[in-house]
């Protein structure tokens, strides 16, 4: 398929190439957040109608578009590991998703959190939190398959196949949810989400927004991306490439 | 030639089983896998039947990648493996109708003569699951006694058999080779004293 | 004496080998016939449940109705499902299955719609009844029963996927249901959907017809993702 993705198919060539990266997400994604979360906190006005609390979606948005965009990465990953059988992609899919489980429970968290000083529930079935809490459910789904398989590459497949069944559900997934929302009762707090994220949101509060989603997502990725590595490692520990990153002396083997 | 293994190549885990295994079988032709237990003999029996993808290599049905000509492939083979894929709840004869049909084979008459062969008179019509494991087996075994289908794969086809139905396994073979067919089977029985040639592939347990 | 290099059997007919899949497994399947009955008692009992936990007010049994009705539908599936493959993984009919000169896909579809004969239909056949214990208003009854019909053959169709899937793990069960609860949702939410419009007095036409393209579509696409799963299963 596409030449340069091959190389990449040995795990030993992703590595390194993560490895290199890894600065080039860290250290932005640090700076970033401390950005996002300064502007966010301090500096950006109160809203009109929540006043302080709605600060709060600074960590409550990136942490779900983040979730959903992990998933399809997730899937893409099934997808490579599935059809053209590459290793790697097997690897990256495990350390995609707990990493995506995380950002959806803390959208969950902060969603049900957005709600209770405003309006004394904990929790409330508006429809982003239901879309996230099946969402969660598919994230839990994809690693308990992985993990109930004593053969690893078998879980490897059968948790690919899975994500990849589960990415195609999720467009409907979301459309019925936010269907079924609009079809009962119409909540303060879903009108209120709904409007904070619409585009009329004020440039005041849009840019710090923006950062942080930037920010999210450069952490999230490093997050991943040393997941990735220290599973890579951790397969491959037996060959000569790993022993020698890891300072270990190779002892001369026959076979090799 | 009938199937081709080559450069086969399993890996169970972390383990590789075995590598650069090739086979040649010919029309005609028995071939026993040895090997200590753990091996990999089954594994291999099931990679040459198509079941488990073989980490390395490929196996060839008539020179044809079996990917390529699977239906082609698998309306010529027979395979039995630990498994014998005789539905408990029904009958033997009720088992064997099924796996008859789906070769397009239909008893003119119910086939207790087939069953004869394997040695299960009068256990013909009452469910499978009321008969012994050995018996269950033997069932799957009067598979061979009507399939048309020119190679057979067996994983340890002797077992359950007692001596009389050694010797009458031993026979078809015998009749199955004249005509053409093609066996690959592992076994613990000794095949030495035979009277066909017995070609042998060796796996060795890899650590 | 020169030996045929060419078999000389004509191939035998999918529809043939199709049709042999659904008679041997309905065969088996009504030689253990309170297997067939126990989801279908499940279901009964649940739906006495309600009345009890919830309180016996008819306007409030009946607003639920559907929603209770489906829900339960959907568990008493989830009892039922192991039965497509589980069994055979066991036996070695499963590897045999696909062994047979025929795509896999196909012989997967045949065992998908026994399933759904072995399972829906009885649950079919009781509706009436459920619609009357939950006092579902009797307009509302046949739209509860096409929603049935029309939506049912998606549970079978993914739970042959996730059967697929788990078919050679002992644990089974819970996970089953984990994998394949968050994929239904859709359906019950267009399901209960249909109920209300018409309870409602609107058409019932737009839910209706996506329960009908998701059904559709997953009998065709499930077959693939079947075959995919039974692959990572039966080594």
């Amino acid at each position: 398929m596409w030449q340069w993705l091959h190389p990449y198919a040995k795990p030993e060539a992703t590595f390194h190439l993560v490895q290199k990266l890894l600065p080039w997400f860290l250290i932005p994604g640090l700076i970033l957040s401390a950005v996002a979360l300064i502007w966010g906190l301090a500096i950006a006005p109160p809203d009109y109608q929540q006043g302080e609390s709605y600060r709060i979606i600074f960590v409550h948005v990136p942490a779900a578009m983040w979730s959903m965009g992990f998933y399809v990465a997730m899937a893409i990953a099934g997808l490579l590991a599935l059809v053209w059988q590459i290793r790697t992609a097997e690897l990256a899919l495990l350390a995609i998703a707990p990493v995506g489980a995380v950002l959806t429970f803390i959208s969950l968290f902060t969603g049900a959190l957005w709600g209770q000083p405003m309006w004394g529930t904990w929790w409330v079935w508006d429809a982003r939190l239901t879309a996230q809490l099946i969402l969660l459910f598919l994230y839990m789904g994809v690693m308990a398959l992985y993990i109930a398989f004593e053969d690893e590459r078998a879980g490897a497949k059968a948790a690919s196949i899975l994500a990849l069944v589960g990415v195609i559900n999720i467009p409907i997934i979301h459309y019925s949810v936010y269907w079924w929302n609009t079809l009962h009762q119409q909540s303060t707090v879903t009108r209120a989400i709904t409007r904070l994220e619409a585009p009329s949101i004020a440039p005041d509060m849009l840019y710090p927004l923006l950062v942080s989603i930037v920010a999210m997502m450069l952490v999230s990725a490093v997050l991943v991306m040393k997941r990735l590595n220290n599973e890579i490692l951790r397969r491959e520990i037996h060959r000569p490439w790993a022993l020698t990153y890891l300072g270990i002396p190779v002892v001369q083997r026959n076979e090799e | 030639m009938l199937l081709q293994g080559r450069e086969l190549q399993s890996v169970r885990g972390e383990r590789v089983l075995f590598s650069n295994i090739n086979l040649d079988v010919a029309s005609g032709q028995l071939w026993q896998i040895e090997g200590p237990n753990g091996a990999g003999k089954s594994s291999l029996l099931r990679i040459l039947a198509g079941l488990l993808p073989a980490q390395q290599g490929d196996v060839l049905f008539q020179g044809e990648v079996i990917q390529q000509c699977r239906e082609v492939y698998y309306h010529d083979l027979l395979f039995i493996g630990h498994k014998s894929g005789i539905k408990p709840e029904l009958t033997a004869i009720e088992n064997l109708e099924f796996y008859a049909a789906v070769e397009g084979h239909e008893f003119s008459t119910p086939p207790y003569d087939l069953l004869a062969q394997v040695g299960l008179v009068g256990l013909e019509d009452i469910p499978a699951q009321r008969l012994s494991a050995g018996q269950q087996r033997r069932i799957a075994l009067a598979r061979l006694w009507f399939s048309q289908t020119r190679l057979w794969i067996l994983d340890e086809p002797f077992t359950a058999l007692d001596v009389d139905g050694i010797a009458m396994l031993h026979d078809r073979f015998q009749a199955h080779l004249a005509q053409g067919g093609a066996i690959i089977l592992t076994s613990h029985q000794d095949l030495h004293s035979m009277s066909y040639p017995v070609h042998r592939l060796q796996l060795r347990y890899q650590h | 004496m020169s030996k045929p290099t060419q078999s000389t059997r004509k191939p035998v007919a999918s529809g043939q080998i199709f049709r042999q899949i659904i008679r041997r497994d309905l065969r088996v399947a009504m030689r253990q016939r309170s297997d067939l009955l126990n989801p279908l008692i499940f279901l009964l009992i649940v739906i006495t449940l309600f009345p009890l936990g919830v309180g016996p007010g008819p306007d409030i049994l009946g607003r639920i109705a559907a929603g209770v009705i489906w829900v339960s539908a959907l568990l008493s599936a989830m009892l039922g499902l192991e039965r497509i493959f589980r069994d055979d993984f066991r036996d070695g009919a499963l590897e045999q299955l696909m062994l047979l000169p025929v795509a896999v896909e196909f012989s997967v579809l045949a065992k998908i719609i026994v399933h759904w004969l072995l399972t829906a239909v009885p649950v079919l056949i009781i509706t009436p009844l459920l619609a009357l214990l939950l006092n579902l208003p009797i307009q509302a009854w046949g739209v509860l029963w096409l929603t049935l019909l029309i939506g049912t053959p998606i549970l079978s169709a993914a739970g042959a996927i996730g059967v697929a899937l788990t078919v050679s793990l002992n644990k089974g069960g819970a996970l089953l249901s984990l994998l394949l609860l968050p994929l239904l949702v859709p359906l019950l939410i267009f399901a209960t959907a249909a109920v209300e419009a018409t309870l409602a007095g609107v058409s019932p036409a737009g839910p209706l017809a996506l329960i009908g393209a998701f059904s559709v579509l997953s009998v065709t696409l499930a077959p693939f993702a079947v075959k995919a799963g039974l692959r990572v299963s039966v080594n």
